[in-house]
């Protein structure tokens, strides 16, 4: 394990240095093939023209809808992925209620079922002829509009929050919490400035995860989209319409860049927010 | 850094002790804390349940005011949860808590006034030193100044002085106990109560630690309930010990009390070493031992002798009913010239409690 102490490495308690090395070696090959090179090869082609061509491609009438529509939907999602995700974790951890394995299974669903799934049982719920019709026949467009997308990204997003706070919340235990009561803090109070500081690093990841997929999110999407360009496509229905149907194949790498662009600067951000709000 | 306990009272410079206390007493304990007359604490008919579990039973209990108890007992005798229920921590099934003369059966946590230790510490790990303990008054929305003012004061008088920006983990055990006291102290509680407060540290911590516990009670006089596993710690600080089992007070009274005249077997037991002669429950230091057959004197084998410093312990074989170990002093063994395999004659230098 530790490359410290070389003299020991070889020794019986331990992988040889030699196992230990080439083991290294596939990993990397491995992760290098299927992930870096990839991602690598699309900015490469991005930016072969310059700066400029992609600029250009990224600011389009249709690509700069994309764009908004996409964080529109993010700045929607997050915050409803927050307040019930830590709404189910504390019910889930703290709670003693029957039914327990079922809210689990449920919160898990979103993993095990196809996005592709998720977006034709929405038309199916919520469409024209489904359960809720009646919504769309009193002229309010769910599917084929904003709200259909906004609840695919939700479904598709929904065990983040839960499953990164609820390990948190576990071991952080509830001492804490009742210490603060005794003190005469308030349930409110005491989630405020006890609850929701100590689950801070688990909610930021959590919140980090929903919004690199409710970026990248393509198969519950494009199912409930109208796809109009310049109206209804999201990031991902660009890069897919501008390939498929435009052949615009340069297009289509300039909006996959930007897309990766959006996900880096989220990390960065939580990850700055963060340790600014831990040291003050 | 150390755990060496600090003095109870911070030293005044006039050296007047009297005054010393009294300003002690105003700082951490509110006006009807330092209660002389009645009980503090009354529990009447307490019951718990945990599904089928009876955790409490029928409990009743009265604490007097100015007090330090202990409830003792093994784990699963429902001391914990007697001190959550008085806390509010946990929700009886029947009976009725009393603080301060005020019925708080139906009260929260939140409004009982009570400072309550945990033996895990709670820590709040995110806030320092100076924000845990301040965190009681910062609720009670007191002004900025005089919250850094108090807070400055309790670390004073637990020996926390300077280090109000320390977070708990930069703490050690002893310390950290020593925080959440004072973070308990700082809303001014009508009761202390204290949940196996020293029961993570170590040995030597937890010795001076339940000593300077002791010593800051006195000066202080807010009435503190322990909880405890540990008997020689519960005679050590109590002024009074509950000792419970099973969900039940076996019995109530001064440490003299309850392990002089201890009500039953258990409680006997319970609270230090115990030898069986002839059926009968006796201290082992109760046991005197002679080479001459007098009164009910039971004859034995002497099988070992150990020194233990002061104390010799000297292990017995009575050929019809066992082994059995008797404590004496190491000039009573040097008179005695006791040698393995000689028959002696052993029988209660006390009378056995009944």
């Amino acid at each position: 394990m530790s490359t410290a102490t070389p003299d020991r490495v070889g020794s019986r308690v331990g992988p040889s240095r030699r196992s230990q090395l080439t083991l290294r070696t596939i990993a990397l090959t491995y992760l290098g093939l299927l992930v870096a090179v990839p991602i690598v090869l699309i900015i490469f082609r991005t930016f072969e023209n310059g700066i400029g061509a992609f600029v250009d491609s990224i600011t389009t009438p249709a690509a700069i809808s994309a764009l908004q529509l996409s964080l529109l939907i993010v700045a929607i999602v997050v915050p409803l992925n927050v307040i019930f995700g830590i709404a189910t974790a504390l019910a889930l951890v703290r709670g003693r209620f029957r039914g327990r394995g079922i809210v689990q299974a449920i919160v898990d669903l979103p993993f095990a079922v196809s996005p592709i799934v998720v977006g034709a049982s929405l038309i199916l719920l919520w469409g024209a002829d489904g359960w809720f019709g009646f919504v769309d026949e009193a002229g309010f467009r769910v599917i084929f509009a904003l709200p259909g997308m906004v609840l695919a990204t939700i479904f598709v997003t929904l065990p983040f929050v839960v499953r990164e706070v609820e390990p948190v919340l576990h071991e952080i235990g509830e001492e804490q919490e009742q210490a603060a009561a005794t003190l005469g803090a308030s349930r409110w109070q005491t989630f405020w400035r006890i609850t929701l500081p100590a689950i801070r690093w688990g909610l930021t990841y959590g919140v980090v995860l929903t919004v690199a997929r409710a970026l990248g999110e393509f198969g519950a999407v494009i199912m409930v989209s109208a796809g109009v360009a310049g109206e209804s496509q999201t990031l991902t229905l660009l890069v897919h319409s501008r390939y498929i149907d435009d052949h615009n194949t340069y297009g289509a790498y300039a909006a996959s860049t930007l897309l990766m662009i959006l996900a880096i600067i989220t990390l960065l951000l939580m990850t700055v927010l963060d340790r600014k709000r831990h040291s003050s | 850094m150390t755990d060496a306990t600090p003095a109870p009272a911070p030293p005044t410079s006039d050296g007047e002790v009297t005054t010393g206390s009294r300003d002690l007493q105003r700082l951490v304990a509110s006006s009807d804390a330092i209660a002389t007359e009645s009980h503090a604490i009354v529990v009447t008919d307490l019951n718990k349940h945990y599904g089928d579990y009876h955790a409490l039973r029928d409990i009743n209990l009265s604490i007097p005011g100015g007090s330090l108890t202990a409830l003792l007992g093994p784990s699963g005798s429902g001391k914990s949860t007697l001190l959550r229920a008085v806390a509010g921590l946990e929700v009886p099934d029947g009976g009725t808590v009393v603080i301060g003369g005020e019925d708080v059966t139906f009260i929260p946590p939140q409004s009982r006034e009570i400072g309550f230790v945990f033996q895990h510490y709670a820590a709040f790990k995110h806030l320092n030193v100076r924000d845990n303990v301040g965190f009681g008054p910062s609720i009670r929305k007191q002004p900025k100044a005089e919250i850094n003012r108090r807070v400055d004061e309790l670390l004073e008088i637990v020996g926390l002085a300077g280090y109000q920006e320390r977070y708990p983990t930069q703490l050690s055990g002893g310390q950290r106990q020593r925080m959440a006291l004072a973070r308990a102290l700082a809303v001014q509680p009508k009761v202390l109560l204290l949940d196996e407060p020293f029961g993570a540290l170590d040995a030597k911590v937890r010795e001076d630690l339940r000593q300077w516990l002791r010593g800051l009670q006195s000066e202080t006089g807010v009435t503190t309930v322990l909880v405890t596993h540990d008997q020689e710690e519960a005679l050590d600080v109590a002024d009074h010990i509950a000792v419970l089992a099973e969900g039940r007070i076996e019995q109530w009274g001064s440490p003299r009390e309850v392990y002089d005249q201890p009500t039953n077997d258990f409680v006997k037991s319970f609270l230090g070493p115990t030898a069986r002669l002839r059926g009968v429950l006796v201290r082992p230091h109760d046991l005197v031992l002679s080479h001459e057959a007098v009164g009910d004197a039971v004859p034995v084998t002497v099988e070992r002798v150990v020194h233990l410093g002061f104390e010799v312990r000297v292990e017995l074989l009575d050929p019809d009913h066992g082994p059995l170990a008797a404590q004496t002093t190491r000039g009573e063994a040097a008179r005695l010239d006791l040698q393995i395999g000689q028959r002696v004659y052993v029988r209660t230098g006390q009378a056995p409690a009944a």
